[in-house]
This record gives C-alpha cells, sequence and structure tokens, in this order.
C-alpha cells in the first residue's frame, strides 16, 4: 500500500484516456432500466471512483475509531487519515495553512456557517448584503435568514439574457452598507463561471469581504484560493468524486479567528467548566461533535484521483465536450439553450419548446440517461428567464461524445413521442 | 419495465395539447390554486358549485403533459357530478396512480381516467398526476392555501 505521502506524488496522466477513467467507476458497470448508464447529472452529484470507495471501505474495515481522542493505535491511526486529508485539501485549493480548513457537510452548511457566525458579529440594521441573481438557493436563504434576524438588506446583482452577471451593476451596489458579498464562481443552473477574481478586487477596494460558492468549480477546474484572494470558499466532497456528507470551508485566518464559534460541542473547546469555556484552535473551533471521519479520508482520496487526472485535463476534456454538446443541441429544431455565457462549465440547461422538462427527463431515463429537470434549487434564475424548469445535462470527467449522442439520440425520442 | 406508451397514451398527448376547460370561470365560486415545487407545475382550478353540483369546472397554468392532461380529464370527468360523488372518484383516481392499490381497484371501472393506471410504474410522477386533483379538492372544501405536493 502506498502511504499518504507517495500518493501525492502521482504524475497526472499524459494523455486523456476517457474510457480508462471510465474504468475506474464501477457504477458505469451497472445497467440502469436494461440500458447501459449514461450519466448527465454530475451537478446534481459524481459518481465515485473505486479509490474513494477504497478509501472508505479501508477506514471501516482496518482503521474505524474516533479521532483527536483517543491514545489508542486505531484512534491514532484515524486521526492521521484524517487530518492527511486536511492538508490534501489544503494543497488542492492552495489554502495557505492548515488552519484555514474547516471540515463541514458540504456548501450549504459552509455559507450557514459564515452567515451565523460572521454575519452576525458584522452585519447590523441598515447593512447590506450583496449576491447575484444566479445563486443557489443555498447562497440566497442563509444571507435571507441574517438580513431578517439583523434587519439588514439583501441586494441582488442582475444578470444578463445571457446568464452573465453584469459588472457595472455589481459596483453600483457595492455600497458604504455592504457587508459581505456572496457569490457563486460557476452557476448551477447556467453553467456561468463568474469573474471572481474581478469581483474579488472590486470588493476589496471598498473592503468588503467575498465568500465564493465554489460548489461546481472545484470539480471542473484548478482553483487557487490564494490568487483569488476570496476571503470564504465553500465547497462540497460529492460534487468532487468524494462522498456525500463532507464538505469544506476554507477561509482567511485572519477572519475566522475572530469569528464565534457556530455550533458548540466535543472537539471544539479546550477547557469546559460551568464558568467558562475556552474554544479550540482553528480549524477545531468549528468542528463540534465526531466529524464525518470516513467522510473526510474519502474526500482526500477524491483529491488524490482529480490530481492524479490533473484539473487542468479534466478542464479542457469538458470543455471540448461542452463545445461538442453545444453544438450537437443546437441541430434540434425548437430546442433553446438556456445559458449562453461566454465563459461556461459542464452546464448544459435547455428547454423544448411545448415540451416539459419533466416529461423529457422521464423519457430519456427509459434510455438509461440521467439527467436532472427542474428549477435546479434556483427559483430566482428560472423567474428570469419565464420558465418554470429546465432539463440539465452536467459533464463530468468520465463523460464521452458518446454520452452527447446517446442525448441528442433521447431527444430524439422525445419529440417523436409528443409529435 | 413499462413500456413509454403505458404512460404516454395517446389520450394523454392528445389532452396535453388541447387541453379541455383550460380557461377561467368567471362566476366560480371555488377557486384553489396548486404548486409542485419539484417541477414547477403551477395550475389554478376553478369551479361553480349549485346546490352541490358542480356545474362548471376549469383550469389555467403550465405543467408537464401528465398534470395537464390529468387535470383536463378531471375537468371533463367531474362537471355535472355532485360534491360527494367527486370525492369519491378523487379517493379512486389516487388508489388508481398510486401502487398500493392494485388490488382493490379495477382500472376499467374508472372509464377513461384508466389511461392514468401507467403512472403507477413511475412513482416521481405520480405528483404529476394528482395535483388537480388535490388543487380541486381544496377548492371544494374552500381552502384559501396554495397546494402543494411538497
Amino acid at each position: 500500500m502506498k502511504t499518504a505521502t507517495e500518493r501525492t506524488l502521482v504524475q497526472p496522466r499524459i494523455s486523456y484516456d476517457v474510457h480508462k477513467i471510465r474504468n475506474d467507476f464501477p457504477i458505469f458497470r451497472e445497467p440502469v432500466n436494461g440500458k447501459s448508464l449514461t450519466y448527465l447529472d454530475n451537478a446534481a452529484t459524481t459518481q465515485k471512483p473505486q479509490a474513494v470507495i477504497n478509501a472508505l471501505t479501508r477506514f471501516y474495515t482496518r482503521e474505524c475509531a474516533n479521532i483527536h481522542r483517543g491514545v489508542h493505535y486505531l484512534s491514532e491511526r484515524a486521526t492521521e487519515s484524517y487530518e492527511t486529508s486536511r492538508s490534501k485539501v489544503r494543497r488542492f485549493i492552495n489554502a495557505a495553512s492548515l488552519q484555514e480548513i474547516v471540515f463541514v457537510r458540504g456548501t450549504t452548511e459552509a455559507i450557514n456557517l459564515v452567515a451565523q457566525t460572521y454575519g452576525r458579529t458584522h452585519v447590523n440594521a441598515g447593512d447590506e448584503i450583496l449576491i447575484t441573481a444566479m445563486e443557489h438557493h443555498s447562497n440566497i436563504v442563509p444571507w435571507q435568514l441574517i438580513c431578517e434576524e439583523r434587519g439588514a438588506r439583501l441586494r441582488v446583482v442582475p444578470i444578463t439574457p445571457e446568464g452573465e452577471m453584469i459588472l457595472e451593476q455589481y459596483e453600483r451596489l457595492l455600497g458604504p452598507r455592504t457587508r459581505l458579498v456572496a457569490v457563486t464562481y460557476v452557476s448551477n443552473a447556467l453553467g456561468t463561471i463568474n469573474p471572481v477574481h474581478e469581483i474579488v478586487r472590486l470588493a476589496h477596494e471598498r473592503k468588503v469581504p467575498v465568500l465564493v460558492d465554489g460548489a461546481q468549480a472545484v470539480p471542473h477546474m484548478h482553483v487557487d484560493v490564494q490568487r483569488l484572494d476570496c476571503d470564504f470558499f465553500a465547497f462540497s466532497g460529492h460534487k468532487m468524486y468524494g462522498p456525500t456528507g463532507i464538505g469544506v470551508l476554507y477561509g482567511k485566518e485572519r477572519l475566522l479567528d475572530a469569528m464565534p464559534p457556530y455550533q458548540g460541542g466535543g472537539d471544539m473547546i479546550s477547557s469546559v467548566t460551568f464558568e467558562k469555556t475556552l474554544y479550540n484552535k482553528l480549524p477545531y473551533k468549528f468542528e463540534a461533535g465526531t466529524p464525518n471521519v470516513s467522510g473526510g479520508i474519502g474526500l482526500g482520496a477524491a483529491v488524490d484521483y482529480l490530481e492524479s487526472i490533473g484539473l487542468e485535463n479534466i478542464s479542457s476534456h469538458e470543455q471540448d465536450l461542452m463545445t461538442y454538446g453545444t453544438e450537437a443541441l443546437r441541430t434540434l429544431d425548437e430546442l433553446r439553450i438556456i445559458g449562453t455565457a461566454k465563459v461556461k462549465a459542464s452546464v448544459l440547461s435547455f428547454v423544448l419548446e411545448g415540451i416539459h422538462p419533466h416529461d423529457i427527463g422521464t423519457i430519456l431515463d427509459k434510455d438509461g440517461i440521467a439527467i436532472r429537470t427542474g428549477h435546479h434549487c434556483a427559483q430566482p434564475v428560472m423567474d428570469f428567464f419565464k420558465i418554470p424548469a429546465t432539463a440539465r445535462a452536467s459533464l463530468g470527467l468520465y463523460n464521452t461524445r458518446e454520452d452527447i449522442d446517446a442525448l441528442v439520440g433521447g431527444l430524439g425520442k422525445v419529440k417523436e413521442v409528443f409529435r | 419495465m413499462a413500456d413509454l406508451r403505458d404512460l404516454y397514451q395517446e389520450v394523454i398527448l392528445d389532452h396535453h395539447k388541447k387541453p379541455r376547460n383550460f380557461h377561467k370561470i368567471e362566476q366560480a365560486n371555488r377557486q384553489a390554486d396548486g404548486y409542485n415545487p419539484l417541477c414547477g407545475d403551477k395550475l389554478s382550478v376553478y369551479m361553480k358549485i349549485e346546490n352541490g353540483v358542480i356545474r362548471d369546472i376549469g383550469f389555467i397554468g403550465a405543467g408537464c403533459a401528465i398534470s395537464t392532461a390529468s387535470a383536463s380529464m378531471m375537468t371533463e370527468s367531474l362537471k355535472g357530478k355532485t360534491e360527494a360523488e367527486a370525492k369519491v372518484i378523487f379517493e379512486r383516481f389516487h388508489q388508481l396512480v398510486t401502487n398500493h392499490s392494485e388490488p382493490q381497484l379495477d382500472p376499467a371501472s374508472m372509464g377513461k381516467l384508466a389511461v392514468f393506471s401507467g403512472v403507477r410504474e413511475y412513482p416521481v410522477r405520480v405528483k404529476c398526476a394528482t395535483l388537480a386533483w388535490h388543487t380541486m379538492r381544496a377548492a371544494m372544501e374552500g381552502l384559501q392555501e396554495t397546494v402543494a405536493t411538497e
């Protein structure tokens, strides 16, 4: 068995062999509705490579114990595996220190954590929190809750009909009362990649911190939080080929340090008396209770897996597929792509004239083609485009041109049924 | 595995393309809104009830083929029925499209509505088929809140 250090030194593959990559994912050997699986719902969750499944199995088979407590062999081993994952994640997003990597349940919890701690201590009556019109509900509702509680106001940067955020409006809305900007890196409903670098620069000119929802970014592109200079960065393990129930909040140490704890309990304290409790140091101050140990370890394996392929290679493979898919979908009459930003990742959202996305989803499913239909937890985006829902195909590192062809063929069948 | 045509029967596709009673009813004395947050389907049901008899019923809204056809065929099957009869048909329709009741109900006894028996094989689509019906029942009972299927 390789040691953790050896695993991190695996060199990226020289050529992108998508069929070899597919073999890493046992799910593709499972028939779906009697057909082979065409999985195009990666923005909802990604499938898991054998390496991640093995990491979970190994933990429960060989090193299961609670962490940060026991003096016994298994506890030390589990703690080491869990903390090794933290350092893998630190390197993965190039955070400055391990103290800045807080393990949480997922992106949603990460955003709620910031809203409930940073928000509660920095947002007051009359203040403003600035988001965009393309946010996922998880980057809207936590801010609404804190705005309601503090008497603050949620401001929304509008988007263009192509699904791009209007930067001039953003600059205009960045005001003296803005206390935080919360923006998605990649829109889950439209695929738009936001100019986060520029967004952060403009906010910092006015001394406003920025939280980036990176859930749809980390599986598709190389992320460097120090280069972005964002103050908080949230993402989920399960959208980057890791387990469900584990995610990461990155925060600049200076900010995390000044924030009050999110939840109270074990592990987040350094000493407790009934009179006074001292909190643990970072990042443990924000990790109350027994964490998702196996999930954290699985996430580390997912990072290893992504790095063994190379994020640049994944990006270029997926961009190639996106171009191919966009062109293929455009050949279909009565199909309209929703979200046509110049810079996009992974997502092909569309509507078919006269056919509800839900019907599209059911008919495609018969052929083993998995897409998402609905509002994608972004109802304001649907309202903006005046549609109740879209059908969404979202690409991952294992998708092929054959998958796109299957989708286009399936859509032909949909039109056949509704002719 | 059920064939697609068991779900998307010609009658259903026809009612989807040309929904019947697809309009507001100006003299309606009952009205309710239904919403399926999962797929964004929204519809409103209007009823004119006199002496316990459904004199007129119509609907407006937007939804998938299953929910539109179900609403359309519901209006056809309920016009002229008493409120008590409507409640019975509601219960029977509900049984028809959910799995649990198969042995007790003969689809043939449902008349035209029997075309929805294929929905049973698609658990996630049951809410599409029943949205209009739940909304109709809320209208009959004079409920003000939007009916949500989630």
